[in-house]
């Protein structure tokens, strides 16, 4: 099986031209998702923070850390666009 | 119940107004030359920038049934309720690069729905019918559930019977008739302001009051310790089930069709990816929210009549002077209306596409559809109150639980065929089937269990599956719909392989290769397609 041409009459301007969305930065991706999923790793109490244990203040900072990847990602995508 | 707080019911009242005025006005708002029109109504033309996508996925995404019902769970079993964020920290960089391809895909087709999607990519009828049915199925308790939370705060305020959730209702129907997807947009901007000052002054101000966090967590694992249940943190054999349940609820999130009309709503494949680093703003006030359960445990709230999801108004009411509790709860009234407003336009959006045009009225116009969507949504809403005032709102909840995992079965055709066409589209009917199955029986299979271990409800009792129901040595747990999908996707894939070396015929795709990387200054791409031009398999009188 393969991607077939649209069976209708679009015209050749209509297509959109040849692109791709993979990009070395995405593999950073992983991080956020892999991270959380790992539970045994921080179910636990200490270290705490602000009375917080590590539980609940680590799974705040993984919030973090998916903002500072996706960011990251996004540049890469903006940067390969304009150039 | 003592009598009704006025001063909170009438702050309540006025943002209510105030709101109702703007979902009026947003038909006026960046209006376009018809909403006649179904793009124009139910995807709010597909212009939507950055901050305006910002706040209607938010609004879509933190309903006011999670800001009532997760710290309500953490509330009731500690650690086990926090899922809640890691299901959003995961949701984002997972969709980061599946998303906008569904987008650009979406804009070159002109596609409204993921049954669109499928219909086309599959040239496969009976799995966008199964995909339209699953997405109508799996939201309409969620639109319930929205009801939930307005009971919930005006139980608080102490305004009991069923009239004001049926007027709030009322007029959100005909607001949403009136202005399609511009309202909620336009409207999830005052929900968002006075959720996020309602969450900074609690954060601030209550663990302050009751003597710090160290107090608050204190509290919490001396009430959980001495009830025997919950915990600070997870039981070993209930680590699986949260890392499954985070993952799973993160993977159904974008089948949701609400999501994806908000998706579809937004201006660029650039929009959406700022967005996706953008929306964990809304999980980090998600934490907090999350740990109002553990503050409540520490001030002494009780629920109002038993009732959990009270847990968090009441403690507002405990803690705030009146004017500003009225705020709070104006933050979750509201919080409550965008998202059903959302919800039943991506349902209606569903019904009218695929199933109205599909196998109703195979000749509809642009007009004819608009209008039926239109009623369509009227028809979901009036279903959800009637829901919620005839039938047990457990029965909602419990829908809901169930409507998680069902939409997760419809990964394999609306996720991965977004990347591959090799599954076949019998094996996506046979797998959906599959994994439905599993879904049902897992999930029917599940008691509750009240203190001590006792069984309190012999079935649908919560989603964690015990593994041991498969004959494993264990107590450990898992999401009943990841297992359903687990499954699923096992029969799609090995029906595939046999349907391929019996070289069953496997359609024509309709779509093509640079359709999923175009981008919004591309000719292909369109604001307000014609539908029926770029339909795969239409016969001449439809062409």
């Amino acid at each position: 099986m393969a991607d077939q041409a649209p069976p209708s009459s679009r015209r050749a301007a209509d297509v959109a031209p040849p692109r791709s969305d993979r990009n070395r930065w995405n593999w950073l991706l992983l991080l956020p998702i892999v991270l959380p999923l790992l539970v045994p790793l921080y179910n636990r109490r200490d270290p705490e923070l602000f009375g917080w244990p590590f539980f609940y203040w680590v799974q705040l900072l993984f919030v973090a850390v998916g903002v500072v990847t996706t960011t990251l990602v996004l540049r890469a995508h903006q940067r390969r666009k304009q150039g | 119940m003592a009598g009704v707080n006025t001063v909170e019911l009438a702050v309540f009242i006025l943002f209510f107004v105030v709101v109702t005025a703007l979902g009026f006005g947003a038909a006026r708002w960046r209006r376009a030359e018809s909403l006649m029109h179904l793009d124009e109504w139910g995807l709010g033309g597909r212009s939507f920038g950055t901050w305006i996508t910002w706040f209607l996925i938010g609004g879509d995404i933190y309903t006011a049934y999670t800001f009532v019902a997760v710290p309500a769970l953490v509330f009731g079993a500690g650690a086990a309720g926090f899922f809640a964020v890691p299901y959003t920290v995961v949701v984002y960089p997972l969709i980061f690069l599946v998303v906008i391809r569904l987008w650009s895909v979406s804009h070159v087709r002109g596609f409204v729905t993921p049954a669109d999607f499928v219909r086309s990519r599959f040239d496969s009828p009976t799995m966008a019918l199964l995909v339209a049915v699953t997405g109508i199925v799996a939201t309409m308790p969620y639109i319930a559930l929205q009801l939930v939370g307005i009971e919930a705060v005006l139980k608080t305020m102490g305004v009991t019977g069923e009239l004001p959730i049926i007027v709030a209702f009322l007029i959100l129907a005909v607001y949403t008739y009136s202005s399609g997807l511009r309202a909620p947009a336009l409207i999830a901007f005052v929900k968002d302001t006075l959720i996020y000052l309602t969450i900074i002054v609690a954060v601030i101000v209550i663990p302050t009051k009751l003597g710090g966090w160290d107090v608050v967590f204190g509290a919490a694992e001396e009430k959980f310790d001495l009830a025997g249940t919950g915990g600070l943190l997870l039981p070993g054999t209930g680590q699986l089930q949260y890392a499954t349940l985070a993952l799973g609820s993160a993977l159904a999130l974008f089948l949701y069709p609400h999501s994806i009309t908000g998706a579809l709503a937004a201006k660029s494949r650039g929009t959406l990816q700022k967005n996706m680093s953008l929306l964990p703003v809304y999980s980090l006030a998600l934490g907090f929210i999350a740990l109002l359960g553990y503050m409540a445990i520490a001030a002494g709230t009780t629920p109002v009549d038993g009732d959990g999801n009270t847990v968090v108004p009441a403690l507002f009411q405990q803690m705030f002077p009146s004017w500003f509790a009225g705020v709070a709860f104006a933050a979750v009234g509201i919080g409550a209306l965008v998202p059903a407003a959302i919800m039943s336009i991506a349902a209606a959006n569903l019904f009218t596409r695929n199933i109205y045009k599909e196998y109703l009225k195979k000749d509809a116009t642009p007009e004819n559809e608009a209008k039926v969507a239109k009623l369509a949504s009227l028809v979901v809403k009036v279903g959800a109150v009637a829901a919620i005032i005839f039938i047990d709102p457990q029965f909602s909840i419990d829908l809901q639980l169930i409507g998680g995992a069902i939409i997760l079965q419809t990964l394999p055709a609306v996720g991965i065929g977004l990347y591959t066409r090799w599954l076949h589209r019998g094996a996506l009917v046979a797998g959906w089937t599959a994994g439905m199955l599993t879904a049902l029986w897992a999930l029917y299979e599940i008691p509750r269990l009240g203190p001590g271990g006792v069984v309190v409800r012999e079935h649908f009792g919560g989603s964690a599956f015990s593994l041991s129901e498969l004959g494993f040595d264990t107590a450990t747990t898992i999401y009943a719909g990841f297992l359903a999908l687990l499954v699923n996707l096992v029969v799609v894939v090995v029906v595939t392989l046999v349907l391929r070396a019996m070289q069953v015929d496997d359609g024509v795709d309709g779509t093509a290769p640079n359709d999923y990387t175009a981008e919004r200054e591309d000719p292909s791409v369109r604001d307000l397609p014609d539908p029926l031009a770029s339909a795969p398999g239409a016969d001449p009188q439809r062409g």
